[in-house]
């Protein structure tokens, strides 16, 4: 008697476990969906974690020819001093941030006073890939294809006065989820940033919402954050909430902590060693054993673009 | 104390490696995060500067419980001190510099706390030197005049440590304080002593308590 036993399911037949997951969500969303409308838009709000942008064709004209650094690094391998002076643990910990409901305050001396939505900037026509390096000044940097729109757009329809000449960056101050602002450690919080207006002007200066396709993951500074890819990398604040223009030249968070250590302008200068270590050479992020380390190039390599913004200053005492 | 040392002395000799075989499988299973050669460099630093807080807590555990005879141990982590700190150094010239000689002679030269890690080097190198019995011979008085620059070595050695971080001070802090425990440790027994030795003076006799130091 011939027994029939079904047939294996190939390889290839078995449903790929993102895509199940992905097909559950959708049915449950479907299930819920009429009984919490409210909800539904809430929760909308709220889901600006783990979404994708649709496609991007568009790829800012400023590209270099290296590898991207592999997106597990970027990752898990940040500097987010609200939750942990440890680079594996605040990755861990900022999943704790709230990112609902954000909006972003343009004040100062601006005609226009404006609110811009998060939705509204996941949702810009604008948005392009700008592949970057970043440079940290602990020496190490990685290259990220950031999601983004130029910040001047946004400053321009704020409409800046004639008396705008700098530009002050606070992220966002929520000590009940953020460890190290909730005791007040270390820096001065909420953490602030600032750049001269030319300099936020800049083309190459964007707010970036999303990298590797995907909205901005909390760690990296969802759901907005600051790319100034010619400066150190403690310039490009995270989770943005205000940008303030003003007549005079911004305290921020660094430099007041140690001035003589992290300069207001923070270029990349491999000339110009911090008080205590070199900034000759950095280790680029996910390049492999016995490889030996990248000569740091000034202005982060984007001296074609930026250098004329400061062909009048000496770079030794504007650091 | 009636605990044979010597019958432990292969077994902790063995221990003393557990951490190199510890950070071997880390970077077989690459556990050691986002900065893999960042972090074996540090691990290495870690353990030489603990293998020195080791060393130096020997003589006060000895005067505290009263055991004599770990004065081999004290020679074996240093040694192991010795060796750490030397992986330290072999990991930051060829993994991280990967021998560019020129990159490593100007981060030298620009960055002050790798010239505490070079003092700090070249005295633990010199002690190591000077380990064997026979160089301890030879030197006589002046063997221990030379192996108390270990105390120097590491409080270069933790200013190292200090000096290369952005502002978190936690924990290289708490191997300052460790330090300095172990020093203030020292001190009290010296003073101690001297003022032992003064009451003791006028019967003709002088205490010294610090003798395994």
């Amino acid at each position: 008697m011939i027994i029939k036993t079904k047939k294996q399911i190939p390889d290839s037949g078995i449903t790929d476990p993102k895509i199940f997951q992905q097909r559950r969500r959708i049915i449950k969303a479907l299930a819920l969906a009429p009984v919490l409308p409210l909800q539904n838009t809430y929760a909308n709000r709220d889901s600006i974690e783990n979404k994708s942008f649709a496609k991007l064709n568009k790829v800012a004209p400023h590209l270099e020819n290296v590898d991207l650094t592999p997106p597990q690094f970027v990752k898990n391998f940040t500097n987010y001093y609200e939750f942990s002076f440890d680079k594996e643990e605040s990755s861990q910990l900022a999943s704790k941030l709230v990112v609902s409901n954000w909006s972003l305050e343009i004040a100062g001396e601006v005609e226009v006073p404006k609110r811009v939505y998060i939705e509204d900037l996941l949702k810009s026509a604008l948005l392009q890939e700008y592949r970057y390096r970043l440079r940290c000044v602990e020496g190490w940097s990685m290259v990220v294809p950031w999601i983004g729109l130029p910040l001047s757009g946004i400053l321009s329809a704020a409409k800046p006065l004639s008396s705008a000449k700098f530009v002050r960056f606070t992220s966002i101050f929520q000590p009940e989820n953020m460890p190290k602002q909730a005791k007040g450690a270390m820096l001065d919080w909420p953490y602030v940033e600032g750049l001269r207006i030319d300099e936020a002007m800049h083309p190459l200066t964007i707010l970036a919402v999303g990298m590797y396709g995907e909205y901005l993951p909390k760690q990296n500074g969802a759901p907005v954050r600051l790319i100034v890819p010619w400066k150190y990398g403690f310039k490009s604040i995270k989770a943005v909430v205000k940008i303030e223009l003003l007549k005079r030249q911004p305290i921020t968070s660094w430099n007041k902590f140690a001035a003589d250590e992290y300069g207001f302008y923070a270029n990349v200068n491999p000339k110009v060693p911090h008080p205590r270590w070199s900034q000759h050479s950095e280790r680029v992020l996910g390049t492999g054993f016995f490889t030996p380390r990248r000569n740091t190039e000034l202005f982060n390599g984007y001296g074609d673009e930026v250098a004329s913004m400061y062909s009048q200053m000496d770079l030794r005492q504007f650091f | 104390m009636s605990l044979k040392l010597d019958n432990i002395r292969i077994p902790v000799a063995l221990c003393c490696l557990l951490p190199l075989f510890w950070l071997l499988l880390d970077i077989l299973l690459d556990r050691l995060g986002g900065n893999p050669i960042q972090a074996i460099t540090i691990r290495l630093g870690d353990w030489a500067l603990r293998f020195i807080c080791i060393t130096l807590a020997i003589t006060p555990v000895q005067t505290i419980t009263n055991w004599r005879g770990m004065a081999d141990f004290r020679q074996m982590f240093g040694m192991y001190a010795f060796f750490y700190a030397s992986l330290h150094l072999l990991a930051y010239l060829f993994v991280d510099h990967a021998a560019a000689w020129h990159t490593i002679y100007v981060d030298i030269i620009e960055s002050i706390y790798l010239w505490m890690g070079v003092i700090a080097y070249f005295v633990i190198l010199l002690l190591a030197v000077t380990s064997p019995n026979s160089a301890k011979k030879r030197l006589g008085k002046n063997w221990k005049k030379l192996h108390r620059f270990i105390y120097y070595a590491a409080i270069i050695a933790v200013t190292h440590y200090i000096w290369q971080l952005k502002g978190n001070l936690i924990q290289p802090l708490v191997y300052l304080i460790l330090v300095i425990l172990l020093l203030v440790f020292r001190m009290m027994v010296w003073l101690k002593s001297r003022q032992l030795s003064k009451l003791m003076l006028p019967r003709g006799k002088s205490v010294h308590l610090d003798q395994s130091d």
